[in-house]
């Protein structure tokens, strides 16, 4: 079955074509990103998918059920850009959050939350608040929670944008280690190459006006017994940086 | 002392920043000699000014008198103080979570701020009789209701959008989205709607006292000493005032430092 299913999904919003026949398929436990100019409606598709954003026209499951189905039963997890934990909320507590709002007990999401912080090593900092962390650590606390409910896809929008490089390269392999211990699909955004490479199965690249999907490449997401950095220095790597970059700038000449 | 409720104006003000408190003691002090010296050399009369030394000698004297006094006024402000706290919260949050309250409420609250206290004292005393405290509790009340309310509504206003995303992610509920994610937010703008409504809420009590009701306040006693002419124990019931308005300027500051800070560590 497939986790995210887009059948000539389009979005306008007035006179701007946002999306235009977009056909996707995420299979479970695949690592798909998407990439391309700034407006080219990435993050569009990535809230229609969350169902933040109504199609204008086309289809949409999520896991097989409507995305608002999906939203209700929190079928997914979400992380932005900003990490947006709640600063009155302890770092724990704000793990717990969504499955506060879900009306799990106490004990429960207690626990669930600290296995969730042990899983992006920050246990140490259950108790600490948001703004004692660096914002590489908010982020990963932003993880946690997304996978609080244990959803079967994560959608992220430029969740390292605001990142420092050496911090990037970290998190990026320890969302690697996640996706796959956990074993949920991942729709990703992103505005680097090498990034959208070492994370992704395939990388979706799209153009803008009207914002479409003009090629998919083979990304270089490395398998359990291979280290990211041994990706990262690989020849292969690097013959997919040019091919998504080619790709790049044939959408826009 | 036609003055309006106040509202809007002033309400981001944040905390004044803590530093030594002796440079204005000391100011006040000066102040105070100052004027003991001008009364002594130019001889004012008494019904204009008196000396502070004869105000002080007054305090003392009537200490027994002035005690109960400023008791009866400053909980009739604090009762007011704090039903006006709960409406004030209570009203901005229904007006932030339907908008068809919220077009109901935002005037009413607002036009309330328009209307002086004078206004409203002797309606309420007519209304509940001149033999209870109610009318006056009522007036603090109203004054206090209003810039709790601007204060809250402002920060219920303010949610980061990236808030409002996740929670409507969460599939979070109306209730669910106020009590998570607004009501928190808005708690350091709550605390600075009632610092500033604090002071004000013992001139309301004060004021409310000179139409009609009991005679036990502060307002009413200094009505009463002026017009016998003892100007001195009137200035020592207008001292007294002064005394509870800066305990209720204080404590408000001390509420708002406590709640901001323990959030924040
Ligand atoms: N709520 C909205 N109302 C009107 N236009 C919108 C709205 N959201 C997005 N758009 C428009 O849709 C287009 C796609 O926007 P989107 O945010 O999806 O792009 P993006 O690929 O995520 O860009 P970036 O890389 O800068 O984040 C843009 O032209 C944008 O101006
Ligand atoms: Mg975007």
């Amino acid at each position: 079955m497939t986790t995210v299913h887009l059948d000539e999904v389009q979005k306008r919003f007035g006179d701007v074509h946002a999306l235009d026949g977009i056909d996707l398929e995420v299979a479970e436990g695949e690592f798909v990103s998407l990439i391309g100019p700034s407006g080219c409606g990435k993050s569009t598709l990535l809230r229609v998918v969350a169902d933040l954003e109504q199609p204008t026209s086309g289809g949409v499951l999520v896991g097989g059920k409507s995305p608002h189905q999906a939203r209700v039963d929190q079928d997914y997890g979400i992380a932005f850009q900003q990490a947006g934990l709640l600063e009155w909320r302890s770092v724990v507590e704000n793990v717990e959050l969504p499955l506060h709002v879900h009306g799990v007990d106490k004990a429960t999401r207690r626990s669930r939350a600290i296995e969730l912080l042990e899983l992006v090593g920050l246990a140490d900092f259950a108790q600490s608040r948001p703004s004692e962390l660096s914002g590489g650590m908010q982020q990963r606390v932003a993880i946690a929670r997304a996978l609080a409910p244990s959803p079967r896809l994560l959608l992220m929008d430029e969740p390292f944008g605001a990142l420092d490089e050496m911090t990037r390269e970290r998190m990026q392999a320890e969302l690697l280690r996640i996706a796959r211990e956990t074993a949920a699909a991942v729709l990703f955004v992103t505005h680097s190459i090498p990034e959208a490479v070492v994370l992704s199965d395939r990388v979706v690249v799209m153009s803008p006006r009207p914002g479409r999907i003009t090629d998919v490449v083979t990304g270089e997401r490395p398998g359990v017994d291979r280290d990211v950095d041994d990706v990262r220095e690989s020849s292969a790597f690097f013959s997919a940086i040019t091919a998504v970059r080619e790709a790049l700038r044939k959408g826009h000449p | 002392m036609t003055r309006a409720v106040p509202g809007a104006a002033g309400v981001d003000a944040g905390p004044r920043r803590s530093g030594s408190g002796w440079p204005p003691v000391a100011f006040g002090v000066g102040l105070l000699a100052l004027w003991e010296l001008v009364v002594r050399l130019a001889g004012v009369p008494e019904f204009l000014l008196p000396a502070p030394s004869a105000i002080a000698e007054q305090v003392g004297a009537q200490f027994s008198v002035i005690l109960p006094t400023t008791a009866v006024t400053g909980g009739n402000a604090l009762v007011g103080l704090v039903a006006g706290f709960v409406l004030g919260v209570a009203l901005a949050l229904l007006a932030a979570g339907a908008r068809v309250v919220g077009e109901l409420v935002t005037p009413v609250v607002l036009a309330a701020s328009a209307v002086p206290i004078v206004a409203l004292a002797p309606v309420f005393t007519t209304m509940f009789g001149s033999t209870t405290e109610i009318p006056r509790r009522l007036v603090v009340t109203v004054v206090v209701t209003v810039p709790v309310f601007v204060a809250t509504a402002r920060g219920l206003r303010q949610v980061r959008p990236v808030h409002d995303e996740l929670m409507t992610a969460l599939a979070a509920t109306p209730w669910q989205h106020a009590r998570f994610v607004r009501l928190p937010g808005a708690v350091p703008h709550i605390m600075t709607g009632l610092r500033l409504a604090a002071p004000a809420a013992v001139i309301a009590s004060i004021v409310a006292e000179y139409f009609g009701g009991p005679q036990n306040g502060l307002g009413s006693r200094i009505t009463s000493a002026a017009a016998n002419t003892a100007y001195a124990r009137a200035w020592a019931f207008v001292a007294a005032s002064i005394a509870l308005g800066l305990l209720f300027h204080f404590a408000g500051l001390l509420v708002e430092r406590l709640v901001t800070r323990s959030r924040t560590t």
